[in-house]
């Protein structure tokens, strides 16, 4: 089992979404944050352009078991970069997963997020 | 309805003062209304359509809209035209009869002008371009709004002069809200499905600001109906009761139909129930006394309960139910009015008839007059909306819809409460 993060741009959070449920990728956990990696990020303030140091960001959470990494990560990389690949489009972080437990019914480990 | 020697009632132009800003109140209202209605992505995108109907048509109202809507008829009455209203430049010495000056006038009748257009942008809600939007309310205003609003309100309109007492249009159920909905309606089929719709759910991004807004509109439309009457006196004190009873009847309409339905009474089925109370009353809120305006009230939320439902049968998006609330029912109030019509004022009719004028042959006269709204007004929106969208674009792109309109068409965000700094 591998839960996997993915930081991604606000404004591609359906096209990923999109992209999982076409892999059938059905359990996702969501989250509004802020951060940066190395680009500068751009908005309009009363008409003038402003650069904010920390950037909005979403986070996604996905638990899924070894098969479906792959998959997994690929719907996210296509879906997620701006046309060409900018910096900025995000990352993925996938780490071990030690132990998931469903809390309806107490099932552990793959069965819980199969 | 202009004498040089007319003086003014101060009484009367405070009350017209005040009429004309609760009335511009309801604009932003409006936006707090839709705003709260919408996904996150798009609340900036949402509240701008007020707003640039606010500062579009209010300057396009100065420059020709008023010489449109109250000059004299030109081109078989289509619309009507003054050389001295362009710019408003004729009005700055006139005291009307009704003892306020015209500037009064022209900017209250303005408002109207400026929330029609502001109503319809719910219907395509979240997928539409702003630009496009832009360029549509302009040419919009000028050849749906002015001509409708010179038809029923002008003294030479040929609404306001049909059968023994004209077509009965308070306040602009015909007018404002029955244009607004059926060019929502046809906006919203022209321009088809918000992506993802109906399979995606699509959350309200506030429904506390939405509720807000609904007490906005609420507050606003003493303005928008008692103001109606133009002066400051009886027609005014029962315009103001009638207005505050439906919207009570409605709200109260609607949470009981979701209490018997689901058990459970929501927020934004009371703000959907006061507002359809308050558009079914702005027709009628002259001629119906209170127990008529509490029926008034409760058959326009059932009948836009029912056909919010039967929206989700037919599949199609009209986003914000601009058509299922604004459209349904303004015709409801057009039409049920005639069952509850004060006696002094079918006599006043069957006076000017000539004998006799019955309810029924009153009804006769508003279906004339809705017919003539819906039918009008879906062809000329329809013409329009294809030439817009063969010009400038009226349909935002699928990457932009996907990334929300506010970041894709105004570089901001909405809500920046969650960034850290």
């Amino acid at each position: 089992m591998k839960l996997i993060i993915a930081i991604i741009q606000p404004d591609k959070l359906d096209h990923v979404r999109e992209a999982l449920a076409q892999a059938e990728v059905h359990r996702l956990t969501v989250s509004r944050v802020a951060g940066h990696g190395d680009e500068v990020g751009e908005e309009l303030y009363r008409g003038q352009k402003v650069f904010p140091d920390l950037l909005p960001k979403i986070r996604l959470e996905i638990a899924c078991n070894d098969d479906f990494v792959d998959v997994c990560c690929n719907a996210i990389v296509e879906s997620a970069r701006h046309a060409g690949g900018i910096s900025g489009d995000g990352v993925i972080f996938i780490t071990p997963l030690e132990e998931c437990i469903r809390i309806s019914n107490a099932e552990r480990g793959t069965m819980a997020i199969g | 309805m202009e004498t040089a020697s007319a003086s003014v009632d101060t009484g009367v132009t405070a009350w017209m003062l005040t009429s004309t800003a609760l009335v511009l109140l309801m604009v932003p209202g409006l936006a707090m209304f839709y705003g709260g209605l919408v996904r996150t992505k798009n609340v900036l995108g949402t509240m701008m359509h007020a707003f640039a109907a606010m500062a579009i048509i209010g300057v396009l109202w100065v420059v020709c809209g008023y010489a449109m809507a109250f000059g004299s008829n030109v081109l078989g009455g289509w619309f009507g035209w003054n050389r001295d209203y362009v710019l408003l430049r004729g009005l700055d010495g006139t005291i009307l009869e009704s003892g306020i000056p015209e500037y009064v006038f022209a900017m209250f009748q303005g408002k109207f002008a400026i929330i029609t257009p502001a109503l319809i942008a719910g219907a395509f809600a979240e997928r539409v371009l702003f630009r496009g939007f832009c360029v549509f309310i302009a040419l919009w205003s000028l050849l749906v709004y002015n001509p409708l609003c010179h038809w029923v309100w002008a003294e030479d309109g040929f609404l306001f002069n049909l059968g023994a007492a004209g077509a009965i249009d308070f306040a602009g159920g015909t007018v404002v809200h029955i244009s607004a909905g059926v060019t929502g309606l046809v906006g919203a089929l022209y321009l088809g499905r918000r992506r993802g719709y109906p399979q995606s759910a699509m959350h309200p991004s506030n429904l506390v600001m939405t509720l807000i807004g609904a007490g906005l509109l609420w507050v606003g439309w003493f303005g928008f109906n008692a103001g109606s009457s133009v002066e400051s006196g009886l027609s005014t004190a029962r315009a103001l009761t009638a207005t505050q009873v439906a919207a009570a009847a409605g709200g109260l309409g609607w949470i009981l139909i979701e209490a018997f339905r689901h058990g459970k009474a929501t927020s934004l089925g009371m703000a959907s129930g006061i507002l359809a109370g308050l558009v079914a009353i702005t027709p009628a809120a002259g001629v119906v006394r209170p127990g008529g305006a509490i029926v008034l009230g409760l058959v326009a939320s059932a009948i836009c309960y029912g056909a919010i439902l039967l929206k989700g049968r037919l599949g199609f998006d009209d986003t914000l139910d601009v058509f299922g609330i604004h459209g349904l029912a303004g015709i409801t109030g057009a039409l049920l009015l005639t069952g509850f019509i004060r006696d002094s004022w079918l006599a006043d009719a069957s006076a000017a008839a000539g004998g006799s004028w019955t309810a029924w042959q009153q009804l006769g006269v508003q279906t004339i007059g809705v017919a003539a709204t819906v039918a009008y007004t879906a062809v000329v929106s329809l013409i329009l909306f294809i030439i817009v969208q063969k010009t400038v674009g009226l349909r935002v792109t699928d990457t932009g819809e996907m990334a929300g309109l506010d970041l894709a068409l105004h570089g901001e965000h909405g809500y920046g409460l969650l960034n850290p700094n």
